[in-house]
């Protein structure tokens, strides 16, 4: 058994905590109340080659692994939560499916601008009324003429209308399978296509500075050659797009967490109380080591599932348990980071202020706390 | 163009220095090793020479040090330089001032140059010493504090930043620079540079490969290190009281007054 990262991978997670702690952090603030979206830094880490991390050079990525991904998505979560799930979701969620799932003229198309972080690309699955049950998908395709007419509505859909939104693929219901089950597959939607429009931003209470809508599509007219993979297969390709974007969001977590502990460790050393720093006080102290220590694990359950995955082996159910324990650490420790803050952590000059509504999130997105369970004891044959 | 950048592999900047008192050096073990960030700039100035003039020019970085140390020249590669070249030999251990440089010369006559770009100061020793004995021992002339760099043929015109402003310095090439802070901050390695460094060589040079057999390490040196001392501590300030923030900001300011500071 080894421990250790790679020489290439040390290279990687010491250029993401260069870049975020030095351009990432400074803004997180700001950026959070205004609401407003980074372009600087998306044009930034798309030049450094973080919007295309894990995607072959030939399409315009880095070919850098998983592992390096998680530590890049951790660095950047441990600065600002909003910059780490605008990347985060670009690559497994945007620009993922069209290289697991694309043909070589599709890949050519729209991975190429997407891995090189020129173009943004959404993930349009959940819809106002499909959310843990993804399969009971409202929005409908029909082909007519050479054409999918498209009708119905997503909801959530992070990146899919910024400036640089180049589209969004959607899933949607193509016909009826022999079982007699929606068939379900999955279609790519150019920002331009007639018909398809983007609700403004929601307003959020964390990941503020991301970019997250309502699409609709009323006779939105999509060409038959923008189904992505084959007719019928949409279904299992959301399946396996949601494994990996797993892996993400226990990153995501683990991240946050990371940051809340820098943020909890720092105060507790400088602030005084009963003459000495808060940190030499047990209930203080313990409380940090209870943190570090979860997240440590937290951590280490997260690489191994992107390690299983680069390994090429099954990595489903380790990462659907790293993304439900880290989704429950990250919980923890904001909260107690928070606590060790006392009052001035209610206090939203204090960045723990954010870092704690920027949590929530983490136990309900790519599928909440409680569907991961019912996917684990699946697994489990329960 | 043939640029050659020296770099130091140093104990991190941001890491607790502690001396070993039997051997007067600063202990390694436990802290990470980077690259000199002087050197940092200096590499970065370099990079956009070779973008400016362009053609065939190459950068290649060079470092002594010990070989275990020899991957922490790949962020050099990773940000953009073409090749490394180490000087690594036992022989070479407690080397001084004058040791370093002869050996180092030796090597870069070995590796040859244009152009040889170096960080002004080391972060670990801070000697300051060392460009000016490279280009001795090279017998070339030696730019320090550059800021502009702009190339003629077979010559350079530098602007060299002084106290009072910067002068304007033509040298033919070779020659030996140091470099001012003032190229911008030294570029993130990207990704592609990361995956990218893995595919470039670094040599590693013994002494033997140089024909120096004597005069290297301690035995060569012409300085000892008698005895080292920590920086005293700081002394306690002065603690202004005043009733108000107006007198408070009277009493700072005779204060000031009195020291001729405002």
């Amino acid at each position: 058994m080894n421990f250790d990262l790679t020489d290439e991978q040390k290279a990687i997670q010491g250029l993401a905590r260069d870049f975020a702690q030095n351009e990432v952090k400074p803004r997180a603030e700001v950026m959070d109340r205004e609401e407003a979206f980074p372009y600087d830094l998306v044009a930034k880490m798309a030049e450094l080659g973080f919007m295309g991390l894990p995607f072959p050079e030939e399409f315009g990525g880095a070919g850098a692994d998983t592992v390096s991904y998680a530590l890049a998505v951790m660095e950047i979560a441990r600065a600002d939560a909003s910059t780490a799930i605008t990347m985060a979701a670009h690559v497994s969620l945007g620009a993922s499916p069209f290289y697991r799932f694309g043909t070589q003229e599709q890949k050519e198309r729209y991975l190429v601008p997407l891995a090189q972080g020129k173009q943004l690309w959404g993930f349009g699955l959940t819809e106002p009324n499909a959310g843990s049950d993804a399969g009971n998908c409202q929005t409908k395709a029909v082909l007519r003429d050479g054409t999918w007419i498209v009708n119905g509505t997503k909801a959530f859909i992070t990146n899919s209308g910024t400036d640089i939104s180049g589209g969004t693929t959607i899933t949607a219901v193509t016909g009826t399978r022999p079982d007699g089950k929606p068939e379900i597959s999955n279609l790519i939607v150019p920002q331009a296509t007639p018909g398809f429009t983007r609700s403004k931003k929601y307003k959020k209470m964390g990941w503020r500075a991301s970019d997250t809508r309502e699409l609709a599509f009323v006779d939105a007219r999509v060409p038959e050659a923008n189904l992505l993979g084959k007719r019928g297969e949409g279904y299992s390709q959301f399946l396996q797009i949601l494994d990996g974007g797993r892996i993400s969001v226990a990153a995501l977590s683990v991240g946050l967490a990371m940051g809340a502990y820098d943020e909890a460790l720092a105060y507790a050393k400088e602030r005084h109380a009963f003459g000495r720093p808060i940190s030499k006080f047990q209930a203080i102290a313990f409380k940090l080591v209870d943190m570090l220590c979860e997240i440590e694990h937290a951590k280490l359950m997260t690489l191994r599932a992107a390690w299983e995955k680069d390994a090429g082996r099954e990595f489903e159910q380790t990462a659907s348990l790293a993304k439900l324990y880290a989704a429950e650490v990250s919980h923890r420790v904001v909260n107690e980071a928070l606590q060790i803050h006392g009052g001035y952590g209610f206090m939203d000059e204090y960045p723990i202020s954010r870092m704690y509504r920027d949590q929530k999130i983490n136990e309900i997105g790519e599928g909440t706390n409680e569907v991961q369970r019912l996917v684990l004891a699946r697994m489990m044959g329960l | 163009m043939k640029i050659v950048v020296t770099v130091k592999l140093v104990p991190d900047p941001n890491a607790e220095k502690k001396i070993d008192p039997t051997t007067k050096r600063l202990v390694r073990a436990g802290v990470e090793t980077v690259l000199n960030p002087y050197d940092e700039y200096a590499l970065e100035a370099a990079l956009q020479l070779k973008e400016r003039v362009g053609g065939d020019s190459t950068v290649t970085v060079f470092t002594m040090g010990p070989e275990a140390l020899k991957e922490t020249l790949r962020k050099a590669l990773a940000m953009g330089a073409d090749a490394a070249v180490m000087l690594s030999d036992a022989a070479l251990e407690g080397s001084d001032v004058w040791a370093t440089a002869h050996a180092m010369a030796a090597g870069l006559k070995k590796v040859g140059f244009d152009l040889l770009l170096v960080g002004g100061l080391t972060d670990d020793g801070s000697t300051g010493v060392v460009p000016g004995a490279l280009a001795e021992h090279l017998g070339l002339a030696l730019v320090t504090n550059a800021r502009k760099i702009e190339v003629g043929s077979g010559s350079l015109a530098i602007e060299r930043e002084t106290d009072t402003g910067y002068q304007q310095v033509n040298v033919g090439l070779p020659a030996v620079l140091t470099t001012a802070l003032t190229f911008g901050e030294p570029r993130y390695a990207s990704l592609k540079g990361i995956m990218g460094a893995k595919k470039k060589p670094i040599e590693v040079l013994a002494l033997a490969d140089l024909g120096l057999g004597e005069a290297a390490g301690g035995a060569g040196s012409k300085t000892e290190l008698l005895s080292f001392a920590p920086p005293p501590a700081r002394g306690k300030g002065q603690v202004v009281e005043a009733a108000d923030g107006a007198s408070g900001a009277h009493a700072i300011f005779e204060f000031l007054r009195a020291k001729k500071l405002v």
